[in-house]
């Protein structure tokens, strides 16, 4: 059971983020909740990489014993650096919705020619 | 560096030169623009010949494999239990997506050149266009799972700035925000996905993964997040609102390779389908969700459009659901999967008929989106009511539109009636009711394209359109390729279904061959 706990985080973090995605008005809390899903995705990759008893893959000499394959973590950051941009580039478009329309609030927004 | 070479290595040059290229866009505009503009075409043109000549050794001499960092062919490690390798996979149906990829980036560069002039920043405009390209070519090529969604990302993160592009227009940023929403959420089920599948079979390759695929439980939730994943993408009925916001506000070039890169998604979507899964899952239920998914798309697709205003919308309408087509045809073959008699009969005619449907629906669409942009290049709005007697002084738009519009509809001579028949003559075997829902919306596109053309072209010139000419002629090109390739591809169907669709067809299909090439006997 205590080896679950990680996996019901991850079922909670992207739960809250497609509630988030789904039912908030704001467009900065629907990025929120996307970057929350993000991270459960991260946290998932990052719990399926660990074994219990065996070592990182991060000594130069390494301990004898078994050591982690370091592909779940390779993906883990290749997916925070796009998860970054992708963030960025939400916010921009955001800020710009913003000047455009004076709102962020979806039900609310106004063209401005 | 002889041809030999240039084929072997042909799968990374056709990544590499378009990324190498993009990044060098902003120092090659210190040089003047004529020089960027020509630097982007030879780019393009270089990437159609490349993929011209992979595919045509592919549809010979069978698929190619690239391995990163090892011996041609050592696709396992030595020493490994797993395999961990980069890999490439160039079989049949990815040198036929590469092929549409390639030809409408060529177009879609030989357009933008005049048609993009007045615009500002365009060194970034052409870098986003080809990392679009790397995005649309790694998607093809990949035999890794986690590559596709890392290609998938670089796909909608410059598409996005791309739909962007025109920021000063007033829904352009609402447009952008929607895509990349719908991608980026994409994309995590994708990852999702992949991390369900690593971690029971310690596997990122689509090989391995498909030769061990047991389709338990946690496979099953990975096949629901994948094929969820790939059908919002491509713009399939739940999640159709995207397109006609983003393809209306993105420049007309641009929304060509968006039409482009929801086929890409589908190509993916096949993939996992037939290759990752096939005969392991359970054939008719998700013969039948693909079924059910292009029916709604079709329809809900045609009906929106009739009543659309904005010509760029009404036009992303349709390509909704012609994207309906696709799915009807290849579901059907694929609920037919697990009973060879039947599959034999009309089953592997049905795939045929949608493969051929996805290049076809390439090149009409794409000639459509020309011309409303040529439109909206002379006139400056999108707007059909204030639009009227255009055929007098653009003749050559008129009449591709006009092309665009019957092939659209499934008229014949053209290619969408060749394709569209082979859809409704198997479907119709399969359930007949299918069929004819499918031919009613037919019918109801070409009500829609009338009633855009008659309102556009016809109808007596207005006194505000007196000074309007004849589009440039890098534009005119850009419509003529696509117009005669429309026109060609009708009169000779079964020169292409031979040729081009069924060596796709019989890749797509032929699951262990791929798992054979890929990790051996």
């Amino acid at each position: 059971m205590i080896h679950n706990i990680p996996y019901l985080a991850v079922v909670a973090l992207v739960a809250i983020g497609f509630w988030a995605m789904i039912f908030r008005k704001n467009l900065i809390k629907v990025i929120i909740g996307i970057a929350i899903i993000e991270s459960g995705v991260n946290f998932f990759l990052v719990a399926l990489g660990y074994r219990s008893g065996a070592y990182a893959p991060i000594y130069t000499h390494a301990p004898s014993g078994q050591m982690v394959l370091p592909v779940p973590q390779a993906l883990t950051l290749t997916s925070i650096v796009i998860g970054v941009a992708v963030l960025a580039l939400m916010l921009s478009l955001a800020v710009q919705i913003y000047k455009k329309q004076g709102t962020l609030d979806t039900r609310k927004g106004v063209l401005k020619k | 560096m002889s041809i030999d070479w240039l084929l072997i290595h042909s799968p990374a040059l056709i990544i590499a030169i378009p990324l190498f290229a993009a990044f060098t866009m902003p120092l090659i505009k210190k040089l003047g623009n004529k020089t960027r503009n020509g630097v982007a075409f030879a780019t393009v043109l270089l990437i159609e010949i490349l993929v011209i000549m992979l595919a045509k050794d592919v549809f010979a001499s069978g698929a190619r494999s690239y391995v990163f960092g090892a011996e041609p062919g050592l696709t396992l490690p030595s020493g490994y239990i797993v395999p961990i390798r980069i890999l490439f996979h160039v079989d049949g149906m990815s040198a036929f997506m590469a092929i549409i990829s390639a030809t409408i980036a060529l177009v879609a560069v030989i357009y933008s050149l005049k048609f993009m002039e007045k615009e500002t920043a365009l060194d970034r405009y052409y870098l986003l266009l080809l990392l679009m390209m790397v995005g649309m070519f790694g998607m093809e090529f990949t035999a890794d799972l986690f590559n596709m969604f890392v290609f998938l990302e670089v796909l909608s993160i410059a598409s996005c700035g791309l739909v962007a592009y025109r920021i000063h227009l007033a829904d352009a940023p609402e447009g952008a925000l929607k895509f990349m929403v719908i991608s980026s959420i994409g994309a995590l089920m994708v990852l999702l996905a992949t991390g369900f599948l690593y971690g029971q079979y310690d596997a990122l390759n689509i090989a391995q993964l498909a030769k061990e695929l047991q389709f338990n439980f946690i496979d099953k939730i990975a096949l629901v997040l994948l094929l969820g994943a790939f059908a919002m993408k491509c713009g399939s009925f739940p999640m159709h609102q995207w397109v006609p916001d983003t393809y209306s506000v993105a420049p007309a070039p641009i929304s060509i390779l968006l039409v482009v890169s929801t086929q890409v998604s589908l190509y993916a979507l096949f993939r996992v389908v037939f290759t990752l899964y096939g005969i392991s899952s359970n054939v008719v239920v998700v013969g039948w969700y693909l079924i059910v998914l292009g029916l709604s798309t079709l329809f809900i697709g045609v009906t929106m459009a009739i009543p659309q205003k904005d010509i760029k919308r009404l036009i992303s309408y349709l390509g909704v659901s012609q994207i309906g087509y696709m799915l009807i045809a290849v579901g059907v073959g694929f609920s037919l999967f697990a009973n060879p008699v039947e599959f034999e009969i009309y089953g592997f005619r049905a795939i045929e008929g949608g493969i051929f449907q996805l290049i076809n629906d390439s090149m009409y669409m794409g000639l459509l989106f020309l011309v409303s942009g040529a439109l909206y290049y002379r006139i400056g709005t999108r707007n059909l009511d204030s639009m009227g007697g255009l055929a007098r002084p653009m003749k050559v738009t008129s009449i591709c539109f006009l092309i665009g519009s019957l092939a659209i509809a499934g008229i014949p001579p053209f290619n969408g009636f060749a394709s569209k028949f082979m859809i409704y003559e198997t479907v119709y075997r399969f359930n007949p009711i299918i069929s004819i829902v499918a031919m009613l919306v037919s019918v109801l596109t070409l009500a829609a394209m009338f009633r855009a053309f008659s309102a556009a072209f016809m109808g007596p010139s207005l006194p505000e359109f007196k000074e309007v000419r004849e589009v440039p002629k890098s534009m005119i090109l850009g419509m003529v390729i696509l117009a005669s390739i429309v026109v060609f591809f009708g009169l000779f169907p079964s020169l292409i279904v031979d040729n081009l669709v069924e060596p796709a067809v019989r890749a797509l299909i032929s699951r262990p061959s791929y798992i054979i090439s890929l990790l051996g006997g």
